[in-house]
């Protein structure tokens, strides 16, 4: 116990030094822009389809659980503006991190991983290049700016597949009502959170799935093992940091 | 300036838990000189290379590179010194993102986003990559990725790589283990040659006593284009080979290649290829 202890708070310390110079090579030079947009089509353009997908089915199945449920009330009017709270401030920003966190703290941990065992990491040290400062402060600006924004695109079709199920398919609300209760309904608040949200899952998709790419030692099977981690890791941690964040944001 | 050290080990030691990987090593080498260093497996010889550049940090001890302590410098301080110093790591080290082109180009660009160069002369970095894949006799695999390659020639584009900017330091990390002999004898050819062209000073971990021999024997002709021996000629290029054995983390010789033959201790003679 004490030993896994020991190796845990080991671990964490070395994450925290890592995040410390990847948000410290921000400010110091070489920049890699280059790297930054071809992470940001990686990570951005090539999450779309996946995000799009999700979204919409996302938004029909809100609608569809919702209808039945308010129905029982005689609320039925108001599926558009549940379906726009839970979406934008809640299944909106989770579900879309924990898909990148599978797609892109996956493919992060095992690029850098796989680089680690070839001895690309120690070349590109040797080269004189600082491998945080090439490889990771690109993926973590990356994720940062691409997460809420591929949010917004998974929040956008999933009212637009709740609005499908909700007005066409169960013919229970109009569709100028739909879109009219669905805007009311948010807030400022709901806004900030949705894309708060992303943006600190973004930091930490990158961060957790860097981290263990860097530290993965054993050969392909130490890939493997960095790449399960990252996404098991990047996951919990998504859905831990969204608990605290919504008890910072009801209380305010 | 020829004769100047530029890299000095001084009483340096690491331990990876109970294991030493280097053990109170001291040694000096000069602008020009070789060091053929040799060992079994684990005996410290990678490390060592790595050490000199401060890829690994030691215990304790002083290393001195181009007279600048890496043992007291930062991670980041070091770039610079890593700039100036070629390394070929075992299997090439070579970015499998990139192409072989990209991957000699690599050091130029890297060295001009560091110095905050934002123009960038693409033809004149475009024919340096060139010039110095044909020097390893792979211009044609410019737009190749690693993948493609054999072993060898993969060896032979990391060998690019360490040279494009041309350091006056190389560290080669067993270039020719795993290679055929025929293999193995072209890379040791491109290492002598760079060598003799250029007057660098190179320290090559191997296994193979021919690796030595090459070196200690034989000068690159640039008129002819070959290796020639260098058997009776009276050239101070003979004496700038030296042998260096290691047994668990210690330098256990240190010497020319005559001395290394003429040794009576059984491990260093594990290493000496006798004439049957």
């Amino acid at each position: 116990m004490v030993n896994f202890l020991k190796t845990w708070i080991g671990s964490f310390q070395e994450f925290l030094l890592i995040s410390a110079r990847a948000f410290s090579n921000l400010i110091r030079r070489p920049h890699y822009k280059d790297d930054i947009y071809l992470q940001m089509d990686i990570i951005g353009v090539g999450s779309v389809p996946v995000v799009l997908l999700t979204g919409f089915f996302t938004g029909g199945i809100l609608a569809l659980q919702m209808a039945r449920a308010l129905n029982t009330y005689g609320a039925s009017s108001q599926v558009g503006a549940i379906v726009a709270i839970t979406l934008v401030r809640e299944l909106g920003p989770v579900l879309t991190a924990i898909l990148v966190a599978g797609r892109n703290a996956s493919g992060m941990a095992s690029e850098l991983g796989s680089m680690k065992v070839t001895e690309q990491i120690d070349a590109m040290r040797a080269l004189g290049t600082d491998p945080v400062q090439k490889l990771i402060t690109p993926r973590l600006v990356a994720t940062a700016i691409m997460l809420p924004c591929l949010t917004a695109i998974s929040d956008t079709v999933g009212l637009f597949g709740a609005y499908l199920v909700a007005t066409p398919l169960l013919h229970i609300i109009s569709g100028s009502q739909y879109w009219a209760t669905s805007w009311q309904a948010l807030v400022l608040n709901d806004l900030a959170q949705g894309l708060i949200k992303p943006f600190i899952f973004g930091i930490l998709i990158a961060l957790i799935g860097c981290f263990y790419g860097m530290q993965t030692t054993g050969g392909t099977q130490g890939v493997g093992r960095s790449t399960t981690a990252a996404v098991v890791s990047a996951s919990i941690w998504i859905i831990a940091v969204t608990f605290l964040i919504d008890k910072i944001f009801v209380n305010l | 300036m020829p004769g100047e050290p530029i890299l000095e080990f001084s009483n340096v030691n690491l331990r990876y838990d109970q294991t030493w990987a280097l053990r109170n090593v001291s040694f000096t080498v000069k602008q020009g000189e070789t060091r053929v260093i040799f060992g079994e497996a684990g005996s410290g010889k990678t490390s060592l290379l790595k050490a000199a550049i401060g890829l690994v940090g030691v215990d304790s001890g002083a290393i001195r590179l181009y007279g600048e302590e890496v043992t007291a410098l930062e991670e980041s301080k070091l770039y610079n010194l890593r700039g100036r110093t070629g390394f070929l790591f075992q299997e090439g080290g070579l970015f499998d993102s990139l192409t072989v082109g990209e991957n000699v180009e690599y050091p130029i660009v890297n060295r001009q986003a560091s110095e905050g160069e934002t123009t960038r002369d693409g033809d004149q970095i475009d024919a340096k990559v060139r010039e110095t894949l044909r020097f390893v006799e792979l211009e044609q695999t410019f737009d190749r990725p690693p993948s493609a390659l054999s072993g060898g020639m993969r060896r032979r584009v990391g060998i690019a790589r360490a040279i494009v900017t041309e350091p006056p330091l190389l560290l080669y990390d067993s270039p020719t283990a795993g290679l055929d002999p025929i293999t193995a004898n072209t890379i040791m050819a491109l290492v002598a040659k760079e060598r003799d062209v250029r007057n660098s000073t190179s320290l090559i971990v191997t296994y193979r006593y021919q690796d030595g021999e090459i070196m200690d024997d034989f000068r690159y002709d640039p008129e002819q284009e070959l290796l020639i021996p260098l058997i009776g000629e009276e050239s101070p290029k003979r004496n700038r080979t030296k042998f260096i054995v290691m047994k668990e983390g210690q330098v256990v010789f240190e010497g020319t290649r005559h001395q290394m033959q003429d040794s009576q201790d059984d491990y260093v003679k594990k290493f000496v290829r006798h004439e049957d």
